[in-house]
């Protein structure tokens, strides 16, 4: 059979040909004449991998990746590429049309909860977030930037026309490209973020239809909306970078790489019963992997296993990875296998909590809240933690401050251990209203086991009526912090690239061995700004307008009008008798 | 007269300096009614730290006292120049007949103006307004101090010094430039060329003291540009006054009003009201031609009110010529009623922003009402001088006891 999964129902405009069948390429939704010719030596590739990772909590966490290699003539100048085939077109042309040379965009609902859950796999603040390096050809980065938020509006069916210069920053040392090229110059590189949008199935479908196989094969058959919508956390994110393909870079490829998290809650998915399944968790199993893909893999980390939970069906397959600075066990169950799959068809894990553990404690993990009372001030308090028992490390803090709260950056204090800690980069660019944000990086080092506080006071400004939201009394968000930074590693970490690495661990490049990549993210935070009145635009104007017309009055009268003696005017019946006087020519009354 | 100036003085610094070490200078600086986004002492030191980061800001109370005294010592000499004057043309319109023969009364006499300058001085120095300004560190004590000194010089008779001056306060915030008209109609009166257009002595004089102020003008702002590198000063500045792109709450009417428009009539609103500033300048120099300190005093008055980021601070300046003009007391036909709704307003101003931005139970229209009424007893207050200014001029020419056509007492209207 030809079609199993139906492929000729698709798209045609959007699906791509199918790798094992050459004149299926011809298929393929563009309209060129390259039909003809047969795909040279196509080397796309398609992986897709589900890690499972059961929370001390109770919780369960479970991260997708789909990962598509894209293997083109890379970017060039004037080099159309027209042909795809795993890669989505319409990522594809946004690339090539916007010179991009990697894009990062992420759709969160909920708070990552560091001390709870440890660290993710992906980090991603609430709402939406998005930074993209563009190539130093581009003359106008500002212009390329606008048209590429309203063209991934579009693609993912969010609202990222918000993004505009009011909310954008350009962070000169937070944002270093995760994948090839040593880019320094932080012109190119443009970094937004909305903490107010919400993700939901809109948002879901056409993430979900730029996977190859779509969700009808595969992993990403789990991905329900009304399941997945259902847990206290859940981020969907596309990374785009150019990457090697082997060891000596000789070649290069785009990667595409497509993950979503999500944490199901153990009281309102759960149930309260410490005893997770797919069907439990996703409301399906998994029956059989993507054709595309060339692995088809689903971790789950038994590190604590068998003291904390069993695991069922058992599988053969055990992998190790250092990943987060730690090295964890994982039985794999391979899709791509048969026997994976048993005698009913279709895979449902099931773990099956016995006792409860003791979690490892992040090494980093940061918190902001904003203190004062009223609407005039405010103080913005951004708490970072070193848990490490006796290495001291460095951050990096990024803050980027709406325009509306005036930073005063003199007010700017960091403590650890209650003395003062000098960064010993800062990087300050103060907002210009209705223009720019703040944004303010700056390099602290964190004293081992120790709380660090930067603290930094604003001023809370007045808009003009028409630039507050529709409910303004709900407040404004201001984006998280991000705390980025190379924290020491207990385990030593693998520097070497290997072709069948799983993917959660080589979504981070790994530079040297003690240390690992972190980036946290820190609570969004919801200031209230004084409003006016709402229903009085004509009042205000009709009484300033009155006031003003009350001092012209007064100092016109002055101005022209002499004074003069007051003559009382003649009363009603004497001026008629006056009137026939004139008439008649006699002497008038007094 | 020296030593109840020194004692005055001395109450003044005082009072500032207790309040300075008092927890009340944090909270007075916070203020909205004292401190605007244009003099407040937060955004210099800001503007300060933002240059070089990591450089502790400098306090500079001592330097806030020192302007009000300068402000103060320049009036005090001031109106001892002008009560000069006043008495000296009194006297020659006496001889000369100019006065109608029943208005004894309205003459003045110097034991009544002796004790008129200490009078200004303490109502410079003594007024919470001033001293709440002060305390607060705004900039607005240093512009104060400039246009004192500008009208010190002006009646003293020096017109390079005034036009310097009066540039140099003309450059920090662009209002006093309508101050130009009252200082040359002095300057023409002291030196007896008549203000007539066909006359080329009066060009003459206009074209000088003109291209004097210019002239600094020019080198002030050439100053700025060569230190500052550039020229972003001019529209950071004299943009953000002409423009109101910020709309703090504050004692005027511009920021409700701005905050609440249409987009779409933005432009035409703020021309109008920065026109309102200085459009009567021409009307009120051709009434007062023969009067310019009183027209100082109103111009003042007027750019107080009207001004786009308005403070106590420059509701002080013009308050400490009121004593100057006691002796139009008899002719006020409002002051009671202004009095009580300065005071009260006043009282009210704090009391109505912590309801709206602390408390919560108000919102911005308590507030804007208060501003509301505080403009229009400003208005009421110059408005009422003038009216007792002019009439008791007319007294003057037309007799103080005026009978109508059938020998009653007569009332006079303004027609």
């Amino acid at each position: 059979d030809s079609d199993p999964v139906g492929f000729d129902s698709l798209d045609l405009n959007e699906r791509r040909g199918r790798s094992t069948d050459a004149e299926l390429d011809r298929r393929d939704g563009t309209r060129t004449s390259e039909a003809l010719t047969p795909a040279a030596a196509a080397r796309d590739e398609f992986q897709e991998e589900l890690v499972i990772r059961p929370l001390h909590s109770g919780d369960i966490y479970a991260s997708f990746q789909f990962r598509t290699l894209w293997d083109t003539d890379f970017l060039q100048e004037g080099q159309k590429v027209s042909h795809y085939r795993l890669f989505p077109k319409s990522l594809g042309q946004v690339l090539s049309k916007f010179s991009v040379r990697e894009l990062h965009i992420s759709f969160t609902q909920g708070f990552w909860r560091t001390m709870q859950w440890g660290q993710p796999f992906i980090p991603s603040p609430p709402g939406a977030e998005l930074w993209v390096w563009f190539h130093d050809t581009v003359s106008d980065v500002d212009g390329n930037w606008k048209e590429l938020t309203n063209v991934l509006s579009g693609i993912f069916c969010a609202s990222l026309n918000f993004i505009d210069l009011t909310n954008t920053v350009q962070p000169s040392a937070s944002f270093k490209p995760l994948g090839l090229g040593n880019a320094t110059d932080h012109r190119f590189l443009r970094y937004a973020t909305l903490p107010r949008e919400i993700v939901c199935t809109e948002n879901l479908t056409p993430w979900k239809k730029l996977l190859p196989c779509g969700s009808k094969a595969g992993l990403a058959v789990l991905l329900k909306s009304e399941k997945l919508f259902h847990s206290s956390f859940h981020s969907q994110a596309v990374h785009i970078r150019p990457v090697c393909q082997d060891e000596q870079c000789t070649s290069k490829a785009w990667e595409l790489r497509q993950t979503l998290n999500v944490v199901f809650d153990l009281y309102t998915a759960g149930q309260g019963k410490k005893e997770w399944s797919l069907f439990k968790m996703f409301s399906r199993t998994l029956t059989e992997a993507c054709p595309l893909a060339t692995s088809s893999k689903v971790y789950v980390d038994i590190t604590d296993n068998p003291e904390l939970f069993e695991l069922s069906p058992a599988t053969p397959l055990l992998s190790q990875a250092v990943v987060l600075g730690d090295r964890r066990t994982y039985s794999v169950y391979d899709l791509s296998r048969a026997e994976t799959f048993g005698q009913l068809r279709s895979l449902n894990l099931l773990l099956r909590w016995k006792g409860d553990g003791e979690m490892l404690r992040p090494l980093l993990h940061a918190e902001r809240y904003v203190a004062g009372f009223g609407l005039q001030t405010g103080e913005i308090h951004t708490v970072i933690y070193n848990n490490h028992p006796y290495r001291a490390f460095p951050v990096l803090l990024m803050d980027s401050v709406p325009w509306y709260l005036q930073l005063y950056i003199h007010t700017l204090t960091v403590t650890s251990k209650s003395r003062d800690n000098k960064p010993s980069y800062i990087h300050y660019q103060p907002a210009k209203d209705r223009h720019r944000p703040h944004l303010l990086e700056m390099l602290i080092q964190l004293p081992p086991h120790s709380m660090t506080e930067v603290t930094v006071q604003f001023e809370r400004a007045l808009l003009k009526w028409t630039e507050y939201t529709p409910d303004p009394n709900h407040g404004f968000y201001v984006g998280s912090s991000v705390v980025s930074a190379l924290v020491p590693s207990m385990v030593a970490m693998n520097t070497n690239f290997t072709q069948d690495q799983p993917l959660f661990s080589s979504f981070v490049p790994v530079k040297e061995e003690s240390s690992y990549f972190v980036r946290v993210y820190t609570e969004p935070l919801l200031v209230n700004l004084p409003t006016p009145d709402f229903s009085m635009p004509y009042n205000v104007i009709c009484l300033t307008c009155t006031v003003v017309a009350v001092g012209y009055g007064s100092f016109y009268n002055l101005l022209t009008r002499t004074f003069q003696v007051d003559e009382p005017s003649l009363p009603l019946a004497k001026r008629l008798a006056n009137l026939i006087r004139r008439i008649r020519g006699v002497p008038l009354l007094t | 007269m020296a030593a109840p100036l020194t004692l005055l003085l001395i109450v003044a610094v005082t009072i500032r300096a207790v309040l300075f070490r008092s927890s009340l200078a944090e909270l007075i600086s916070a203020r909205v009614e004292v401190v605007s986004p244009l003099n407040a002492w937060k955004r210099v030191v800001e503007g300060l730290a933002l240059l070089d980061l990591g450089v502790s800001p400098y306090s500079g109370d001592v330097f806030h006292e020192v302007t009000d005294g300068i402000t103060a010592l320049a009036l005090y000499l001031s109106i001892q120049t002008y009560n000069k004057d006043v008495f000296r043309k009194q006297k020659y319109a006496l001889e000369s007949d100019r006065y109608s023969a029943d208005c004894l009364e309205l003459l003045r006499s110097p034991k009544e103006m002796f004790y008129i300058p200490l009078k200004v001085a303490m109502f410079y120095l003594l007024n919470p307004f001033t001293i709440l300004s002060c305390v607060a560190k705004s900039t607005c004590g240093l512009n104060n101090a400039i246009i004192a000194l500008f009208i010190f010089c002006t009646l003293k008779g020096s017109a390079l010094l005034s036009g310097i001056l009066l540039a140099l306060a003309t450059y920090q915030s662009i209002y006093p430039l309508t101050l130009f008209a009252p200082a040359l109609l002095f300057f023409l009166q002291r030196l007896y060329i008549p203000v007539n257009l066909r006359r080329s002595s009066f060009w003459f004089f206009t074209l000088q003291y003109a291209f004097m102020y210019v002239g600094s003008l020019v080198v002030i702002t050439g100053l700025s540009f060569f230190l500052l590198g550039s020229w972003d000063f001019i529209p950071s500045v004299y943009g953000f006054i002409f423009s109101v792109p910020d709309l703090t709450p504050n004692i005027g009417l511009f920021w409700y009003f701005f905050a609440e428009m249409f987009e779409h009539f933005r432009l035409f609103f703020s021309c109008v009201f920065q026109i309102n500033v200085f459009f009567y300048t021409i009307p009120l120099s051709i009434k007062l031609k023969e009067h310019p300190v009183f027209l100082i005093f109103m111009q003042i008055a007027i750019i107080s009110i009207f001004k786009s980021y308005p403070t106590v601070g420059d509701v002080a300046l013009y308050m400490a010529f009121l004593p100057a003009w006691s002796h139009l007391y008899r002719f006020l036909r409002n002051i009671f009623l202004v009095s009580c709704v300065l005071l009260a307003c006043s009282a009210l101003f704090p009391v109505l922003w912590h309801l709206w931005i602390y408390a919560g139970s108000a919102n911005s229209n308590f507030y804007y009402a208060i501003t509301l009424l505080f403009n229009f007893g400003q208005i009421l207050l110059v408005a009422d001088y003038f009216y007792a200014y002019l009439r008791r001029e007319h007294h003057l020419t037309h007799g103080l006891y005026l009978k109508k056509k059938d020998g009653t007492e007569a009332t006079l209207v303004l027609k």
